[in-house]
């Protein structure tokens, strides 16, 4: 410290001119969250192109059935197994059915299962691992032991049980199938991230103002962990896309005429050796959806974090 | 002086470290009976080493932990077990500021958001132009631009940032702020400023500080009175002129004996006490005066009772030497 003799007396201070008072300014002009997380997005290329191609691949199961003057389920016995031509973009199958008309349906069935079973997964995973992760103690110990017992089971026995019972309706089935089992990997993750971020001095300094614990929970330790949380729910999107068309594959999917990506790939592989054009539009399909999902993750996660520049 | 503000009688504050089912049970006995007295407008500055337990003292005050035993009164009146809307309005005035300033702020939320919460939480003002308008001026009380409002933390300066964390607890009006050393973690020069601005709100609101910190010579020019702290108990409490320039404690004394001395002349002349052994484990601390393993002038009744504080003019030092 100082020395004790030193006196210091108002005369040996200057005033600070005014032209040195904005020294502590900051240039870049301010921007809202999503104008930066947008601008921290539109940098990583890759991740822009999966968006293009995902946009493209909605649009397509959209409009693909209302444009086109072929439906899902007309036959032509006349056109079996054509080749891709001016009338039939992508050929017809051995029904002699539309292949672009089928696939753009099998879209729509494909997604809308993906998406909703991750809309459902992060919903239950993020509550579930968050306020386990945040009470601990005998909370997070019961909530736990109770996610174990679901993971100790192969999820497939579910999916299939649950297939049985609403056998009538099978994309519930199937969206219900997934979502019970696959949350359990979300809720671990939110849990073992809530668990470090809480002991953080933010999370004590809102505690400290008198924060409810929802709102600790949701508005300071959830959006924490945003990053990772968006990263796995855009890698579940595929792989609940993937669990469908495993099912449909081995035919307890979407029933016949009704066509999602996997039983398109079934239909096909069955004559793969004399038609191998055929499976590769729902094959395509399926690894162009999930290669941009990943990669918009990807790009989301970094976005996401306003301290990557 | 004038009327307390806080009171601590005998406070303890205990965590159960124990792991698995069937081991034995391990306690550390992190606070363990303390007691003091803040008075209005007072600042009382909290030294110990690390592992002492000081900032649990804080974290306790301010009730973030639960205390094991020991009563705390604020304002005359006991907030030991308070709940709902009394520990609400407690929280209103008692406030904290934390160590480190990088990871106290929140970096999804705007520095406006960060300043709001408090008067969100509180429904202080209607609306958010009100709200808005105050942020505006908390930002210019602390020393930041205005337009520094819609920024995120990582893009400022650890000295910023704290003035940041106190412009937060003040948008509360607090009238007692637990200061968790607030300063360790930021370099000399941005400390000197920090310090100065603490003092300043000090002056204008009329607010009281415990003021935790490991640094003897900035609590003894921010403090009016000290307390020492050692391994869960305080050893010495007075003026701090007094314990800065005449300590009692043997321990206070080896503590202040390390303190550098920036004349080369004066340094030479001075003698270090330097202390043998390791600061015992909290889990089990040693038996009678906590300070016994360690002290030069240990006798056997030191092993066998635990000193209570004894008076010697102002202060309070908690050694039989002192015994009359």
């Amino acid at each position: 410290m100082m020395d004790e003799n030193v006196k210091l007396t108002p005369d040996m201070f200057e005033k600070l001119p005014d032209s040195e008072k904005n020294n502590e300014q900051i240039a870049v002009e301010a921007k809202t969250y999503l104008q930066d997380a947008w601008n921290r997005f539109k940098k990583n290329k890759l991740a822009l192109i999966g968006l293009v191609f995902l946009t493209i691949m909605i649009l397509y199961a959209i409009l693909g059935p209302i444009l086109s003057q072929y439906s899902y389920d007309q036959q032509n016995l006349n056109l079996q197994h054509q080749l891709p031509s001016a009338a039939h973009w992508f050929g017809t199958d051995k029904f002699g059915r539309d292949i672009f008309v089928r696939v753009a349906y099998g879209a729509r069935i494909s997604l809308a299962i993906g998406f909703s079973a991750a809309a459902i997964n992060l919903l239950i995973g993020i509550t579930y691992g968050g306020i386990a992760g945040y009470f601990g103690g005998k909370v997070d110990m019961l909530m736990m032991r109770f996610v174990d017992i679901i993971y100790s089971m192969p999820d497939m026995l579910y999916v299939i049980l649950i297939m049985l019972i609403l056998g009538d309706n099978p994309f519930l089935a199937i969206i219900i199938g997934i979502s019970i089992t696959a949350w359990v990997n979300m809720a671990r993750q939110v849990r073992t991230q809530v668990m470090t971020l809480k002991q953080q001095e933010f999370s004590l300094a809102a505690f400290v103002l008198g924060a409810s614990r929802k709102r600790i929970l949701f508005k300071h330790l959830i959006i924490n962990c945003m990053g990772p949380i968006i990263v796995s729910v855009t890698l579940m999107v595929p792989s609940a896309i993937f669990t469908e068309a495993f099912l449909s594959f081995v035919g307890i999917g979407i029933n016949a005429p009704q066509a999602s990506w996997g039983t398109l790939a079934n239909e096909a592989r069955q004559l793969l050796e004399r038609y191998p054009i055929e499976t590769i539009w729902p094959l395509a399909a399926i690894c162009l959806t999930m290669l941009s999902l990943n990669f918009i993750g990807d790009g989301l996660g970094d976005a996401l974090d306003p301290k990557k520049k | 002086m004038s009327e307390e503000i806080l009171k601590v009688e005998d406070l303890k504050t205990y965590f159960d470290v124990t792991k698995g089912l069937l081991s034995k049970k391990q306690i550390v006995k992190a606070v363990d009976g303390v007691s003091f007295t803040i008075y209005k407008n007072e600042t009382f500055g909290l030294v110990g080493e690390s592992g002492c337990g000081k900032s649990t003292l804080g974290r306790t005050i301010v009730k973030i932990y639960d205390p094991t035993g020991g009563k705390i009164e604020y304002k005359q009146k006991d907030i030991t077990k308070i709940k709902g809307a009394e520990l609400k309005q407690f929280r209103k005035s008692v406030q904290m500021i934390f160590q480190d300033p990088y990871a106290s702020l929140n970096s999804r939320m705007t520095v406006g958001e960060i300043i709001r919460e408090p008067m969100e939480i509180h429904h202080i003002y209607d609306t958010s132009e009100e709200r808005d308008n105050r942020v505006r001026e908390l930002l210019n009380i602390v020393g930041l631009k205005a337009d520094h409002i819609r920024r995120y933390p990582h893009e400022f300066s650890g000295g910023q940032r704290q003035r940041i964390g106190i412009a937060r607890t003040l948008a509360l009006n607090p009238d007692f702020i637990v200061c968790d050393e607030p300063i360790s973690a930021l370099d000399v020069s941005i400390q000197a400023q920090v310090i100065n601005l603490l003092e300043k709100i000090q002056k204008e609101m009329g607010i009281s500080y415990l003021f935790i910190a490991h640094d003897l010579s900035m609590v003894k020019h921010i403090s009016d009175r000290i307390g020492v702290m050692y391994l869960g108990n305080l050893v010495e409490v007075g003026p701090s002129d007094d314990v800065y320039h005449n300590p009692l404690h043997p321990y206070t004394k080896a503590l202040l004996s390390a303190v550098p001395v920036p004349d080369p002349k004066l340094a030479k002349s001075k003698k270090r006490i330097v202390l043998e052994g390791e600061l015992p484990s909290p889990i089990n601390p040693p038996s009678g005066c906590r300070f016994r393993t360690r002290c030069p002038n240990a006798t056997e009744r030191c092993a066998k009772e635990r000193p209570g504080m004894v008076q010697v003019g102002q202060r309070q030092v908690a050694c039989f030497l002192y015994e009359k």
